[in-house]
């Protein structure tokens, strides 16, 4: 029988040797299972005499710590390059793009129009919609243009042999908003508007928004103070210089046309501009008391103002997009730039 | 309405520099769109004289001419054009002249040899001086103009034009008197405008005159002058005026009334007085009688047209355009002259209607003075015997209706004034610019009684005179104010099912959105949706975007075989928009539609997933989680036949009571007309039916273990799915909380003509758990519900 030395130099030879758990577990079970051969050392204590037997015991269970303590130690070892070595396998570029369904976008004029809505909400205006098929009524007679008026005639309308028409504004909403809703009125209404016009800077279609405030107290000083604080919020610029400028509108008295500081040069002049420092963005003004006869509302109690601009002319503006006709090829390559 | 700065600056009496003058023209109201130079910035052009004029030797369309420049010189010039000839009057560059190019380069005058010819200068056309766009020839200039006057002086060129874009409600300021006395008005300037004195009269034969529509034509000024020179030239300052104003010069007498129109916005006509019969009748028109107008077209009246007749017929369309039998001509040596005033209402569209659009519509129906026809009478009396001699008769002004003279008096109240306009004005500010506006007024406790000028059609209630006052003192005088208000809460109700959300949610999924036409090919859409009751434009801006859509799917079609034929051929699309049909009782219908198309692989080219095509099924998983968001409605999908889709891949998408849209793979036969090579699956949704949605509420959540049994089933190849689902739902046993398909199976090892199909039941009870026997209990009861339903057969 060997001696308990030489068997554990053995034991830890194939400790050190073993170079997988499995190996490992093997060598413990050679030595430290049931059968093994430190196990079977300590079985034949019984026969030695009792005087041997203490220090003989110690001497084994000395041996076996250490085997333990060594089979843990390479256990721990073995565990850590199992790891390091799974970690290296499992290594992968983390530059590949990842594995996903592609995000698409919402077309400029969406976005302008939710941005639009957003600052108005904000204002206490809420939304409002109307027909895109209106009759003369609503899309003219109602917003003070009777027949023949000349104003009908910068309409360039689209009519079907109905006699119904496209509408050619939405102003025609805030003509519907008024006769089945009492002041006071806040209202915005973003739509689809229809000009018989194809050029390289009008489109048949087009977007426009539409807005109206009646109340007991609105002024025109009202006015200026609300579109002053939206062209701010929309180009996120704190100084916006605008001006009001006199002009007519048959629906609002007085009228006025609004320009905003060229948010391309600073007012120094481009082309954007026509080098006149200025863009006119939108047509605004108090709401003709005729206008709000014709629905109903008592013009001596309640003033009001309404506004209207082009959605494309400002999303154009704010993106940078100077063809207005990309905006309905709905080309993938320019929708995708506004993800 | 074009108006030089000189001529302004006859009338208007300040120093100010045209920039100022034109920025607050803008700001008041009449924007100044456009400033031109009436000449480019030539220098050294003086008037020549052509004295010979030779063939050129060597050259078939050059001449040689000896020209006169007036400061002792007869210089040889040799010249192209082909209306130079002995005895004219040219403009002459002389040696040392710069004359500036369109392309922003200068052209100098240079001692030059043509064709071995000595050249000592250059005679001008009006392009050259940059006078005109086109001209055919040299300038020819009368042959009173002072030889070596430099042009510049001679045609008064040291002058601009701006042009202005006059509003429809301000007819007053289509004319010099009307510009000027606006801009006396926003400028705070002195306006002299001098008096026209009336003519000396000749002989006192007049014309009669007859207004039986005394309610479209109120007032008519006409006199006789006779013997005119008819072949008078128009002077030469006359000719530059109307030219600087657009009008191109045409006859003396012509000319004047034309000028007349341009200085006083008066629009007149002259007649040939020997071709009129008896006397003029103002009336309206019997229907289908005709005129010749002047512009060469014969018109057929309606009769709501109201004419300026004689004895015999319509000689002229009253306000809009004479008629071409009775005008002036190179004979003519008799005129009678027309300053009428028509009433707008009854001149307004009437031009449109006829399709044309005169000087003289333009202004009557936005209103002319009506204190304005004997002015212009005396105006262009004056003109037309300095310049065509001719003797004056008796100037006769018929008024019909004097009421037209008076203006109603308008209440102007000082709190209005502070509620529409949100500042207070003080009394003098208010008086001051009445006395600018020339209105006469009368102030009470009350405010003022407002008499507004004739010529200020635009002025008839308060607000117009609010408006005055704001934009004469400058809308820059309001501060903008933002006051703080009772707060509105602007929030959707929380049961709406948003639009942006639905947005969103296809974004997520790879989606663009699209933004098309309302307006669509008939085409397409007989193509799309055939026996739509599509509604038709009457005036279309072009035949393929003649129909109001019915579907949103012609558009997006469009649209993907814009990007296909542009290299991009996985394209997935959505719109949100109108959709219209013709209704009933000719109430036209729009449905707001959300519509989508899909094509192309399934994910954009990648190194790390197994692309493929998308199929039906991509489709309706996008469709389902739009449905998704209707909580609270059931939504079923059933095969249907529908003219765009592929008989096998179209469904149709349904709520227990309503139709909510189709789906499915586009027809081959469609996809292949459309040039599209690969499959296109589009969806259509009525957004009316997806408005609502179901308030989230809590249920229990069952503490007991849920148990998960799999049945694999053998039914027949056409069971549809929703049949195996109808089969268990009629089970209903409140166990069951949730069954799905998991595999379906056709091929090796399932007899022809049947699949497999694997389901999965969820059972749990919440109050217990589930004994084993119980669980086996439900199972077989839902396996014979599948079997008496569908024929399933256990595997």
């Amino acid at each position: 029988m060997q001696s308990l030395l030489e068997l554990m130099g053995v034991a830890h030879e194939q400790i050190s040797q073993a170079v997988s758990l499995t190996a490992l577990d093997q060598v413990r079970v050679q030595y430290l299972g049931k059968t093994g051969l430190l196990t079977e050392q300590l079985k034949q204590l019984g026969k030695l005499p009792h005087e041997e037997r203490k220090a003989a015991g110690a001497e084994i269970n000395t041996a076996k710590q250490a085997l333990t303590l060594a089979l843990d130690e390479r256990k721990q070892s073995l565990q850590v390059e199992a790891l390091n070595a799974r970690l290296q396998a499992e290594k992968v570029d983390v530059t590949l793009p990842g594995r996903r369904m592609d995000t698409g976008s919402l077309h400029p004029v969406t976005q302008t129009i939710q941005r639009i809505s957003e600052i108005f909400a904000q204002l206490g205006f809420s939304l409002a919609e109307g027909p895109e098929i209106e009759d003369d009524f609503h899309n003219f007679t109602a917003l003070n243009i009777p027949e023949s008026h000349p104003a009908r005639a910068m309409h360039d309308t689209f009519y079907m042999d109905s006699g119904l028409l496209l509408r050619t504004h939405t102003s025609s909403v805030q003509v519907r908003h008024m006769e089945n809703n009492p002041p006071p009125l806040r209202i915005i209404s973003p739509g689809r508007v229809y000009r018989c016009d194809s050029d390289m800077t009008h489109s048949p279609m087009f977007h426009q928004v539409e807005g109206l405030m009646v109340d007991e107290d609105v002024t025109f000083a009202d006015l200026k103070g609300i579109l002053e604080a939206f062209f701010k919020a929309f180009f996120e610029v704190d100084e916006l210089p605008t001006r009001f400028r006199a002009t007519f509108f048959p629906f609002t008295e007085p009228s006025a046309e609004t320009d905003i500081q060229c948010v391309h040069c600073g007012g120094d002049g481009c082309r954007v501009c026509k080098g006149t420092g200025w863009l006119e963005v939108m047509g605004c003004g108090m709401v003709h008391p005729n206008v709000l006869k014709n629905v109903g509302i008592d013009s001596e109690k309640y003033t009001g103002f309404a506004f209207g601009f082009g959605v494309e002319r400002l999303a154009m503006l704010r993106y940078q997009i100077n063809d207005l006709r990309v905006m309905f090829d709905n080309d993938v390559r320019f929708l995708k730039q506004f993800g | 309405m074009k108006v030089s700065e000189k001529w302004l600056r006859e009338w208007i009496d300040t120093p100010l520099a045209l920039d100022v003058i034109a920025d607050k023209l803008t700001m008041s109201g009449c924007e100044v769109e456009a400033r031109d130079a009436v000449a480019t910035a030539f220098t050294n052009i003086v008037v020549g004289h052509v004295l010979e004029r030779e063939k050129h030797p060597d050259a078939d369309k050059l001449s040689v001419c000896k020209v006169d420049n007036g400061r002792g010189e007869i210089l040889q010039i040799v010249c192209g054009a082909s209306n130079v000839r002995a005895g004219i009057k040219v403009p002459l560059a002389l040696i040392g002249a710069v004359l500036p190019l369109p392309d922003g380069t200068d052209l100098k005058i240079k001692k030059g040899k043509l064709r071995g010819v000595e050249s000592f200068g250059m005679l001008c056309s009006s392009t050259e001086l940059g006078m005109s766009d086109k001209s055919d020839g040299l300038l020819e200039l009368p042959d009173d103009a002072p030889v070596g006057m430099d042009i510049r002086e001679y045609l008064k060129l040291n002058d601009e034009v701006i042009e202005l874009a006059i509003t429809a409600n301000r007819g007053d300021c289509m004319s010099m008197i009307g510009v000027a006395r606006e801009t006396a008005l926003v400028m705070d300037v002195p306006l002299n405008v001098p008096e026209i004195p009336a003519q000396t009269i000749q002989h006192t034969d007049t014309f009669p005159v007859d207004l039986q529509a005394a309610d479209a034509c109120p007032r008519y000024v006409g006199r006789i002058i006779r013997n005119i020179n008819p072949q008078a030239a128009t002077p030469i300052w006359m000719q530059e005026k109307l030219r600087r104003a657009g009008v191109r010069s045409i006859s003396a007498t012509v000319d004047v009334t034309n000028y007349v129109l341009l200085e006083l916005g008066q629009p007149m006509h002259a007649f040939d007085l020997d071709k009129l019969q008896s006397g003029i009748v103002v009336r309206y028109a019997n229907a289908g009688e005709t005129l010749k107008l002047l512009d060469g077209q014969t018109a057929t009246l309606r009769n709501d047209t109201l004419v300026i007749a004689d004895a015999t017929q319509p000689v002229a369309m009253a306000g809009i355009m004479g008629g071409e039998p009775t005008s002036v001509t190179d004979a003519t040596r008799n005129v009678f002259l027309e300053s009428a005033h028509f009433r707008p209402a009854k001149i307004m569209g009437k031009a449109r209607s006829y399709g044309l659009q005169t000087d003289s519509s333009a202004r009557f129906e936005r209103g002319v003075d009506p204190d304005m026809p004997v002015k212009a009478m005396e105006r262009a009396t004056q003109l037309i015997v300095s310049v065509c001699g001719g003797e004056v008769g008796t100037l006769v002004d018929t008024v019909a209706d004097t009421s037209i003279l008076q203006r109603k008096a308008i209440l102007l109240r000082p709190e209005r004034i502070r509620r529409v306009l949100g500042i207070t004005m003080a009394a003098a500010t208010v008086e001051g610019v009445l006395v600018r506006l020339n209105c006469t007024f009368t102030s009470s406790d009350a405010g003022w009684q407002v008499q507004a000028p004739l010529a200020r059609f635009d002025l008839n209630i308060e607000e117009d005179l609010i408006e005055e006052l704001a934009r004469v003192r400058g809308y820059d005088s309001i501060p903008a104010e933002l006051r703080p208000r009772a707060p509105r809460i602007t929030q959707p109700s929380e049961t709406a099912v948003r639009r942006e959300h639905l947005r969103q949610l296809l974004v997520a999924r790879g989606y663009q959105e699209a933004v098309t036409f309302s307006f669509v090919d008939p085409k397409m859409e007989h193509l799309l949706a055939p026996g739509a009751d599509n509604i038709a434009l009457a005036n279309p801006i072009s035949a393929d975007l003649g129909v109001m859509r019915s579907t949103l799917w012609s558009g997006l079609l469009r649209a993907v075989t814009y990007n296909v034929n542009r290299q991009q051929s996985r394209v997935r699309l959505f719109e949100i928009g109108p959709a219209f049909s013709q209704g009933e009782a000719g109430k036209p219908q729009q449905k707001t539609m959300l519509s989508g198309v899909l094509t192309g692989n399934l994910y954009p080219e990648q190194w790390g997933q197994v692309n493929r095509n998308v199929d039906f099924y991509d489709l309706k998983g996008d469709v389902e989680t739009l449905l998704e968001q209707v909580t609270g409605t059931s939504f079923y999908f059933a095969p249907v036949a529908h003219a765009a889709l592929h008989p096998g891949q179209s469904a149709e998408i349904m709520t227990e009571t309503a139709v909510v849209g189709w789906m499915g793979m586009l027809h081959p036969r469609i996809e292949e007309q459309l040039g599209l090579e690969q499959p296109v699956y589009v969806f259509e949704l009525d957004m009316s039916l997806l408005m609502q949605r179901a308030l989230p509420k809590y249920q229990a959540i069952s503490k007991f273990p849920a148990i998960r049994r799999d049945l694999a089933l053998l039914v027949r190849e056409d069971t549809l799915a929703v049949a195996l689902e109808n089969a268990v739902k009629k089970t209903a046993i409140p166990q069951l909380m949730s069954y799905y398909l998991f595999d379906v199976y056709t091929g090796k090892g399932i007899p022809e003509g049947q699949k497999s199909v694997a389901l999965s039941l969820i059972i749990q009870d919440a109050t217990r758990t589930l004994e084993d026997a119980e669980v086996n209990r439900i199972v077989d009861t839902v396996i014979t519900s599948l079997q008496d339903e569908v024929g399933a057969v256990l595997r």
